[in-house]
């Protein structure tokens, strides 16, 4: 596809994003606005992320893409394919194969390096926004440090429902300064937010990109008294055997049966090839 | 044995080839070209030009075919399209007195320099099926008239020269332009106007109409409409001088609304403004609606609360290539942050049960 440029955006955009990518590192949590550009998949199916990851990747490179932890979600084949088309750059399932992993909705379980970067989809970087809906308000908000009001929603949650009702997109503080969203990812993903990999966020429609370095403090927000928990399903992995991954629930058969599997599909795989057995898979070996 | 579902590749490829097949529809029919849409599905392709953003109507006309004639789906091809095109730089403001006006009316004068010229227009035709374009498109040649030989003035200078009207502060700066830097608020006036320009039509009508009907009523004179051929310039540095880069249609409307005044000021009209590539005049008059509703600090109105006054809520949700992506996207799997509701919502209702059982 030689009629466009490496990666498809033009060097003056990718030098645009990068300049907000930098600035987004060099203040951790804060949402830089940036001139987001119209690409040719729709706003809402990761315009943010293709856009950051078009900024960072090099011909070097090795692409991952996942949706919801697999890469064969058909949105994450659309997004490897244009950069396959667009960049020519190498592409793997393989997490530690990869130097440039975007992502919808999950970490990879395996931990990640510092020679990795993760890039995240985003399509409300706000984390303010439900509780207060004018973006005027909301930057002002994170400007005077004025988060009471997400602790008085995370109170009523408590207040009503004896927990804390959020599963996914469960709002943290980076480094003692900014509430960040850290896009829809289930709150089991959280304490993965502390890594070694650089972490950067891009929301196309909202115009914003933000961004974790390597080694930042990322804390979930809570209360002593109802600290923060990471939660998954109360199963192990019925092909691969894990206890430590998070699990898509799926319905099986008319009757609603249902088994647990791995979202991320590298790291079911993976487990399997090294000879792991879950409770589905023994059952048929029997 | 449950096999992980696989094939997404597959089906993206099949789900396309049968799309290319359903876009063309009955092989037995003939094919449309291009040429026809941009000749004969005009208002269309001037729409998908106008919310598209880019003067092209063989590629407006391209991408009505390629989209099986959803024109949001026309539009978000022509953005994609035009978002990958070098900016060269902005021409000279275009002179729209000196317009080449194919429509112009007026409804605050019964006449004026210029005349009313109504122009190929749907206005007083009455909408009734023509049974006829069935069988046959042919069509009587229309009257013929000659171009007038002057300018068109603008009703507005009329006006203007009895200081009725409130004066526009004018000025030479280049315009922020929404494509090359993020939106922020407050927004001035030229990016609003930048914003509503490439807006969805519907939302704009619903906007303009919502101001008709009492939220934030602002009762809106058409001073003038007129639709035509404008010449664009631009200085070429090389050239020390400016050159005739194009020519372009398009429909511009200025509003006479309310006037306001104080005990220092005596009272002036104030004004609406709306520019629409094309011949758009729906779009073009709701613009100038919404223009004026926008307008309401700088005027030193009140805030009444209504959603054509809140300039957030308008510049926000107007452009339909942001909704209907966002919007769609819901169709993407989303089975992490279900499940991980699934869990909570199970282990509330557990604890819930578990309390009421204690309780009994």
């Amino acid at each position: 596809m030689t009629e466009y440029n490496f990666a498809y955006l033009d060097e003056q955009t990718k030098r645009m994003i990068r300049r907000a990518i930098l600035k987004g590192l060099a203040i951790p949590g804060y949402q830089v606005p940036f001139a987001s550009r119209e690409m040719p998949m729709p706003y809402g199916w990761g315009t943010g992320g293709v856009q950051v990851s078009a900024a960072v990747l090099t011909p070097d490179d090795t692409l991952k893409v996942i949706d919801q932890g697999a890469d064969d979600t058909t949105n994450a084949i659309s997004i490897r394919r244009f950069f396959e088309k667009t960049a020519g750059v190498a592409v793997t399932e393989a997490t530690s194969d990869a130097s440039v992993i975007q992502t919808r909705h999950r970490i990879p379980e395996e931990p990640l390096r510092d020679d990795q970067i993760l890039v995240y989809q985003v399509p409300i970087p706000e984390p303010l926004r439900f509780l207060e809906p004018s973006e005027v308000e909301t930057r002002k908000m994170h400007s005077l440090e004025e988060y009471g009001l997400m602790h008085v929603k995370l109170y009523e949650d408590i207040s009503q429902h004896g927990a804390i009702a959020t599963a996914y997109a469960y709002p943290v503080k980076v480094e003692g300064r900014y509430v960040m969203d850290p896009s829809p990812i289930p709150k089991f993903d959280n304490p993965k937010l502390e890594m070694a990999a650089i972490q950067l966020f891009g929301a196309g429609r909202e115009q914003r990109i933000y961004a974790i370095p390597p080694y930042t403090q990322v804390v979930s927000l809570d209360f002593d008294d109802y600290p923060f928990e990471a939660t998954k399903a109360d199963h192990a992995c019925d092909l691969c055997g894990a206890e430590d991954s998070y699990l898509d629930e799926l319905i099986v058969d008319d009757a609603g049966a249902r088994m647990f599997m791995c979202s991320d599909t590298d790291y079911c795989a993976k487990r399997r090839a090294q000879g792991h057995v879950g409770a589905q898979a023994a059952e048929d070996a029997a | 044995m449950y096999v992980a579902v696989k094939g997404g590749e597959a089906a993206i490829d099949n789900a396309h080839a049968w799309l290319a097949e359903e876009r063309r529809g009955d092989p037995g029919t003939a094919e449309l070209s291009v040429a026809q849409i941009r000749e004969q599905l005009a208002l269309a392709v001037n729409r998908v030009m106008a919310e598209g953003s880019l003067y092209d109507a063989d590629l407006a006309a391209l991408a009505i075919k390629q989209a099986r004639g959803d024109l949001i789906e026309a539009i978000f091809l022509i953005r994609a399209y035009r978002t990958t095109l070098p900016r060269f730089g902005g021409s000279k403001p275009v002179e729209t007195d000196k317009m080449a006006c194919d429509r112009r009316v007026s409804a605050t004068f019964k006449d004026a320099p210029g005349g009313q010229v109504l122009g190929p227009t749907f206005d007083y035709t009455h909408r009734l099926l023509d049974f006829k374009l069935m069988a046959d498109g042919a069509v009587p040649d229309a009257t013929h008239a000659d171009a007038l030989a002057q300018d068109t003035p603008h009703i507005m200078g009329f006006l203007d020269r009895e200081d009725l009207i409130q004066p526009e502060p004018a000025g030479d700066d280049t315009p922020p332009d929404l494509t090359r830097t993020p939106l922020e608020l407050p927004a001035d006036r030229a990016l609003r106007l930048q914003s509503l320009t490439r807006a969805d039509e519907g939302f704009i009508l619903g906007m303009a109409y919502s101001t008709q009907r009492g939220y934030a009523r602002n009762h809106a004179f058409v001073a003038e409409l007129r639709i035509g051929t404008v010449a664009v310039e631009m200085d070429i540095p090389e050239l020390g001088f400016a050159i005739e880069i194009g020519e372009i249609t398009l429909t511009e409307c200025e509003t006479v609304n309310q006037f306001k005044g104080s005990k220092t000021e005596p009272p002036q009209f104030t004004r609406g403004y709306g520019l629409v590539f094309g011949m758009t005049e729906r779009k073009a008059i709701s613009m100038a609606l919404v223009d004026r509703a926008l307008r309401w600090k700088e005027l030193g109105e009140d805030d009444l609360g209504a959603p054509a006054q809140d300039e957030e809520f308008v510049l926000y949700h107007a452009d339909n290539i942001q909704a209907t992506g966002f919007l769609e996207h819901i169709k993407l799997p989303h089975y992490v942050d279900f499940q991980s509701e699934l869990e909570l919502i199970r282990k509330l209702r557990r604890e819930a049960q578990s309390t009421h059982e204690a309780a009994e």
